[in-house]
C-alpha cells in the first residue's frame, strides 16, 4: 500500500495545482501561479524514487533529462508568434505519453492475469484511445498552424463514414477489452485512436484551430485522470480532472468569444454548410496608396485606432508600430490599440506579442471597451489583420466566421489596410471592407511598410 | 464506503474545483491559462516513471522510456513556455530598469 507520507505529499501537490490554476486566471498572480504549479510538479515526480523499489532508475533519469532538455529548448527557442503550435505539440506528446502508460498497464494486467474489474479496464481503454486521439489531433493542429499543410478545412467524400467507422471500432475494441483484455487489441485501439484524431481535426478551419487545441488539452487531462484511477494515484486523478474540467470550460469560453459553438467548430465543415473562399486572391479593383499618403492621413488625424493582427507579428513589425504610435502621440494624436479577443492565433495571443514590444498596457483596449469609439475615429489602421474586421461576420450567414463578434472598423471615417497581398485571412474568406470606398491599401511586408511609414510621419 | 466510491468522490469534487477556479479568467489570459493547464497534465510523467520502474520485458522498458521522454517534454516545456508568456505581461510594469537581457 502507498505510505501515508506519500499520500500526504500528493495531496499537497494537488493543492498546489489548484492554486496554480487559480493564480493563472488573474493577471497579477499568473506568473506566481505557474511557478507554484511547476514546483509542485517537480516535487511530485521525485516522490516515487523514494518509496518505490524502481528498476531501471538510471535509464529513467536519462530519459527525463532528454525530455527536459527537449522541452526547455523548444520552449525557449520558439518565436512568440509560433507559440500556439508549440502548446499544441506539448499537449500532443502528453497525450501520447498517457496512451503509452495505459498500454503498459494493459500489458501488465494481461501478464499477471489478475481480475482488476471492468472499470479499471474501461479507464485503461479510454486512456489508450483518447490519448492517441489527442496525440494525433495535436500533431495535425501543429501542422496546420505551422503551415506545413493547408489551414483550410480538409474534407473528402468518405470522411464522415471513415470517422464513424473509427468511432464504432473504438467502442467495439473497448468492449472486447472489457470482456477479456488482450494486448494486441489495445495496440489496435491506439492505432484507431490515431486515425480518429487526424480525422477529427482535418475538417476544422484554421481560425478555429486554437479552440481545438484547448479541447484536446482537456482530453489529455481526462486521460491523465483515468491513468490516476488505474495506477491508484490520487495526484494524477486530481491533476488530470482539474485540467479536464477547466480545459473543457475554457474551450467553451473561447468558443463564446468567437461566437461559435464547439460542435459547430468540429463538425461544421462536415455538414458542408460553410462557404469557403478557397484562399484565392481577388482581382476586384481596390485603392492603394504609398507610405507618404498614409503618413499624411495619420499625421493630421485627431483620433487613430490601430487594429493589430497576426500579420503584424509574423513580420515582426510590432516594435516599429510602437515607435509609430509614440511619434503620433507626440503630435497630440490619441492612439489606441483595439485588441480582438482572438487577435493573433489564440485568445490573448496579441496581448503577449504587443507586451513583448513594450506597448503600454493602458493603450491596449479590449473589443467591448473600444467598439463604440470607431465612429469617432478619423483613421483606423489595420495591420496584418483581416478576419477580425470582416463585416461578413455580421452580414453573410453561412460564412465560416458568421456570428463572430468583430471590431467595428467599418464605422471609422477612413480605413487603412496594411497588407502583404490581397490573399484572404486565415479563415479563407474575402473581406468586403477592402473594397469599401473609405478604404486605402498599403501593400508590402508589414515591417518594411511600417518603417517607411514611420519615416514619412517623422518628416511631416 | 467502497473504494470505487472514494475515487468517484475525488473525481466529482475535482471537476467542480477545476471549473470554479478558472471561472473568472479574462480573455487576455486564456492563452497562458491553456498553456499552464497543459503543463499540469504533464504530471503523467509521474505515472510514466512508476510503470517504467516496474517494467520487466525489454519492450515494456523501451515503451516506458519513450513515455517518460514525451511526458517530460510536456511538463517541463509547458511550464517554461507559460513562464515566457507571462514574463511579457509583467515586464512592462517595471520597464524602467534597463533593457532586459533575456531573449
Amino acid at each position: 500500500m502507498t505510505p501515508t507520507w506519500v499520500q500526504l505529499a500528493y495531496l499537497a501537490c494537488a493543492v498546489c495545482f489548484i492554486l496554480a490554476l487559480k493564480g493563472l486566471s488573474g493577471p497579477k498572480t499568473a506568473r506566481y501561479g505557474n511557478l507554484v504549479g511547476a514546483l509542485a510538479a517537480v516535487v511530485a515526480v521525485t516522490i516515487p524514487f523514494f518509496y518505490l523499489d524502481l528498476d531501471h532508475v538510471a535509464l529513467i533519469l536519462v530519459a527525463i533529462l532528454i525530455g527536459t532538455a527537449g522541452g526547455v529548448v523548444g520552449a525557449r527557442k520558439v518565436q512568440m508568434t509560433q507559440m500556439p503550435q508549440m502548446v499544441a505539440l506539448f499537449n500532443g506528446v502528453g497525450g501520447g505519453a498517457a496512451a503509452l502508460v495505459a498500454l503498459l498497464e494493459l500489458a501488465d494486467i494481461v501478464g499477471t492475469g489478475e481480475d482488476v474489474g471492468w472499470f479499471v479496464l474501461l479507464a485503461t481503454a479510454f486512456t489508450i484511445a483518447v490519448g492517441a486521439v489527442s496525440f494525433a489531433g495535436s500533431i495535425v493542429t501543429f501542422a496546420k498552424l505551422q503551415e506545413l499543410m493547408t489551414s483550410a478545412p480538409v474534407v473528402f467524400p468518405g470522411l464522415p463514414i471513415i470517422f464513424g467507422a473509427g468511432m464504432l471500432a473504438t467502442i467495439g475494441l473497448t468492449a472486447i477489452t472489457l470482456g477479456a483484455p488482450v494486448l494486441w487489441v489495445g495496440v489496435v485501439l491506439g492505432l484507431v485512436g490515431l486515425v480518429v484524431g487526424v480525422l477529427l481535426v482535418l475538417p476544422v478551419g484554421g481560425a478555429d484551430v486554437p479552440i481545438v487545441i484547448s479541447l484536446l488539452n482537456a482530453f489529455t487531462g481526462l486521460t491523465v485522470a483515468a491513468s490516476g484511477y488505474v495506477l491508484e494515484n490520487t495526484l494524477l486523478l486530481v491533476a488530470g480532472t482539474l485540467v479536464g474540467a477547466s480545459g473543457t470550460f475554457l474551450t467553451m469560453l473561447m468558443a463564446n468569444a468567437m461566437g461559435r459553438s464547439v460542435t459547430n467548430i468540429l463538425f461544421g465543415a462536415l455538414k458542408g454548410g460553410s462557404t469557403l473562399g478557397g484562399g484565392e486572391a481577388s482581382d476586384r479593383p481596390v485603392r492603394s496608396a504609398q507610405p507618404n499618403d498614409v503618413a499624411i492621413m495619420l499625421g493630421y488625424a485627431d483620433r487613430v485606432i490601430i487594429v493589430p493582427g497576426y500579420g503584424l507579428a509574423v513580420a515582426q513589425a510590432q516594435h516599429a508600430l510602437r515607435e509609430l504610435v509614440d511619434v503620433l502621440g507626440e503630435r497630440d494624436i490619441q492612439v489606441d490599440y483595439a485588441i480582438h479577443p482572438v487577435a493573433g492565433r489564440m485568445p490573448g495571443h496579441m496581448n503577449v506579442l504587443l507586451a513583448e514590444a513594450q506597448v503600454p498596457y493602458e493603450q491596449l483596449k479590449e473589443m467591448s471597451e473600444i467598439n463604440g469609439d470607431f465612429k469617432d475615429a478619423d483613421v483606423v489602421l489595420i495591420v496584418g489583420a483581416n478576419d477580425v474586421v470582416n463585416p461578413a461576420a455580421k452580414t453573410t450567414p453561412g460564412a465560416p466566421i458568421y456570428g463572430m463578434p468583430i471590431l467595428n472598423a467599418d464605422e471609422a471615417k477612413q480605413i487603412i489596410f496594411m497588407k502583404r497581398s490581397m490573399r484572404p485571412g486565415f479563415a479563407g474568406i474575402e473581406n468586403e471592407l477592402l473594397f469599401d470606398e473609405k478604404t486605402t491599401l498599403l501593400f508590402g511586408d508589414a515591417k518594411d511598410s511600417m518603417s517607411k511609414l514611420l519615416n514619412a510621419v517623422k518628416a511631416l | 464506503m467502497s473504494e470505487a466510491v472514494v475515487w468517484l468522490t475525488i473525481f466529482v469534487l475535482s471537476v467542480f474545483v477545476g471549473i470554479e477556479v478558472i471561472s473568472k479568467v479574462s480573455s487576455t489570459l486564456h492563452t497562458p491559462l491553456m498553456s499552464g493547464a497543459n503543463a499540469i497534465h504533464g504530471i503523467i510523467l509521474l505515472g510514466a516513471i512508476i510503470v517504467t520502474g516496474a517494467a520487466e520485458s525489454t519492450g515494456a522498458v523501451v515503451v516506458g522510456l519513450v513515455a517518460v521522454v514525451l511526458a517530460a517534454v510536456n511538463m517541463v516545456g509547458g511550464f517554461v513556455v507559460t513562464d515566457r508568456m507571462l514574463q511579457m505581461f509583467t515586464r512592462k510594469k517595471k520597464k524602467a530598469p534597463a533593457e532586459s537581457s533575456a531573449a
